[in-house]
C-alpha cells in the first residue's frame, strides 16, 4: 500500500495564495471580518486581489519578484 | 431533458435515426466514414450524452449498445488523433509542480473575456452564453468520471474540488445550475442541449475531448492535465466576463456566476495543480506527458473556439 500523507489544514502555495480548509473567520487589514463560504479557501498573500480577503489569481501577472 | 441536435451529415444521420429505433430493432452495423468534422462531432457529441442525461427520444439503454459504442470509439480515436498530430509535445525543462502556472501565462491565445470586458455587444454576449451553454450547464460532470480511475492521494483531492463544482451539496449552488439561473435571467432557455445546434464544429469538439478524457481509462492523465488548465484559465477571464456583463447591464445571476468563478477557480487552480496532477505524477509517472498534453488541449480547443466566434463577429481574432 502507498503511504500518503494527511492533507494540511493550512497550506502556503509558493508564490500564489494560502489554502484554508474549514470553516473560518478571516479578519482583513480593516479589521472586517468575512466567515469563508466553501470547503477550501484561498487568502490573497500578495496584497493586489482585487477580492480581498479572498485570492483572485492576480498574483499569477505579478513579476515573480513580486510574489509571496 | 434534452431533445436530438439535427444531425450534420450522412453518419449523423445514420446513428440518430438508429437511436431512435432502440431497443426495438437492433442498430445495424455503421461503417460510414463521417462526412466532415461538423458530422463527426456532432455525432460524436450525441453518442456521448448519451453517458449523461440522455435524450427525451432516446431508450436509456442506448447507452452502451455495442454498434453505437463501436462507432463512438471510432470518432474518439479520430479527435485523439487530430490532437495528438497537433500537440508540439512536452515542454522542455518545465516542472510540472513549479513551472506549470508560468508555462501556462506564456501560452499566447485570443481572449474571449478580455474582447466581452471592453468591446462586445449584448447580442454577441448572448450568442456566446448560448455556446458556453453546452458545457457549463454539465459543468463539472466530464471530470467526476476520472474518479475512480486515481490513486487514493489524487483521488480526495479531486473529489474535494468536485465538492465545491456540486455547490457543497447545495443544489442551488451547483455551478451548472447558477448557469442555468444565469440564462434564464438573460432570456435564454436554460434546458441543456437547447442550443446544440447554435454550436460550432470547434466547440463541439471542445466538449466531446473532455467527454473522451473522462470516459477513457487510458486519457485519466488528459483529463486531469485538462482540468488544472481549465481551472488555472478562469479567475482573471471569469472577473473579465462579469465586468463585460456588468457594462452591458445584463442581469445579476449571470454575473454572479462569473463572479463566483474569480474565487472558487483560485481554490481550484491550486488543488488540481498541486494536489490532483502532481500526485498522480509522483504515482504514476508514466502518465506526465499526458497530463501536458491535456493541458495543452485545453487551450488549443479554446484558442479554435475563441478564433471561430471572434471571426463570426468580424473580429480580428
Amino acid at each position: 500500500m502507498t503511504e500518503v500523507r494527511a492533507r494540511a489544514d493550512v497550506e502556503l502555495c509558493p508564490g500564489g495564495p494560502m489554502l484554508l480548509r474549514g470553516d473560518h473567520v478571516v479578519r482583513d487589514d480593516d479589521g472586517v471580518e468575512h466567515r469563508t463560504t466553501r470547503p477550501v479557501s484561498a487568502v490573497c498573500r500578495c496584497g493586489k486581489s482585487a477580492s480581498k480577503p479572498w485570492c483572485d489569481g492576480t498574483h499569477k501577472v505579478l513579476p515573480a519578484k513580486l510574489r509571496p | 431533458m434534452t431533445s436530438l441536435p439535427k444531425p450534420r451529415g450522412a453518419l449523423g444521420v445514420a446513428v440518430l435515426s438508429a437511436l431512435a429505433d432502440v431497443p426495438e430493432r437492433e442498430v445495424p452495423r455503421l461503417d460510414l466514414a463521417p462526412e466532415s468534422a461538423d458530422d463527426a462531432a456532432l455525432t460524436l457529441w450525441v453518442l456521448h450524452e448519451l453517458a449523461y442525461g440522455g435524450f427525451v427520444e432516446v431508450d436509456d439503454r442506448a447507452d452502451g449498445e455495442p454498434e453505437l459504442m463501436r462507432v463512438r470509439r471510432r470518432l474518439e480515436d479520430d479527435l485523439e488523433r487530430q490532437l495528438r498530430d497537433r500537440w508540439p509535445g512536452v515542454p522542455e525543462g518545465v516542472d510540472l509542480g513549479t513551472g506549470f502556472f508560468d508555462w501556462l501565462a506564456d501560452q499566447d491565445g485570443p481572449s474571449l473575456a478580455r474582447f466581452v470586458q471592453a468591446e462586445a455587444t449584448h447580442e454577441q454576449v448572448l450568442d456566446l452564453l448560448r455556446v458556453r451553454s453546452v458545457y457549463h450547464l454539465k459543468e463539472a460532470d466530464p471530470t467526476t468520471w476520472v474518479i475512480p480511475r486515481l490513486p487514493v492521494s489524487a483521488k480526495a483531492p479531486l473529489v474535494e474540488l468536485q465538492y465545491d463544482e456540486y455547490g457543497v451539496g447545495d443544489p442551488a449552488r451547483l455551478h451548472s445550475h447558477l448557469f442555468a439561473r444565469g440564462m434564464e435571467a438573460s432570456g435564454l432557455r436554460p434546458e441543456p442541449g437547447v442550443y446544440v445546434d447554435d454550436a460550432p464544429v470547434e466547440v463541439l469538439e471542445q466538449n466531446n475531448a473532455l467527454s473522451m478524457f473522462g470516459l477513457r481509462r487510458h486519457l485519466r492523465g488528459a483529463a486531469v492535465g485538462h482540468l488544472a488548465a481549465f481551472e488555472a484559465t478562469s479567475s482573471l477571464p471569469s472577473r473579465r466576463m462579469a465586468q463585460g456583463l456588468q457594462r452591458l447591464g445584463l442581469p445579476a445571476e449571470i454575473v454572479g456566476y462569473y463572479t463566483e468563478h474569480v474565487e472558487a477557480d483560485a481554490v481550484h487552480e491550486q488543488v488540481a495543480l498541486r494536489d490532483v496532477c502532481v500526485r498522480l505524477v509522483a504515482e504514476e509517472p508514466g502518465l506526465e506527458p499526458d497530463v501536458w498534453f491535456g493541458a495543452w488541449a485545453c487551450l488549443d480547443l479554446e484558442n479554435r473556439t475563441a478564433r471561430r466566434l471572434l471571426s463570426g463577429w468580424g473580429v480580428a481574432a
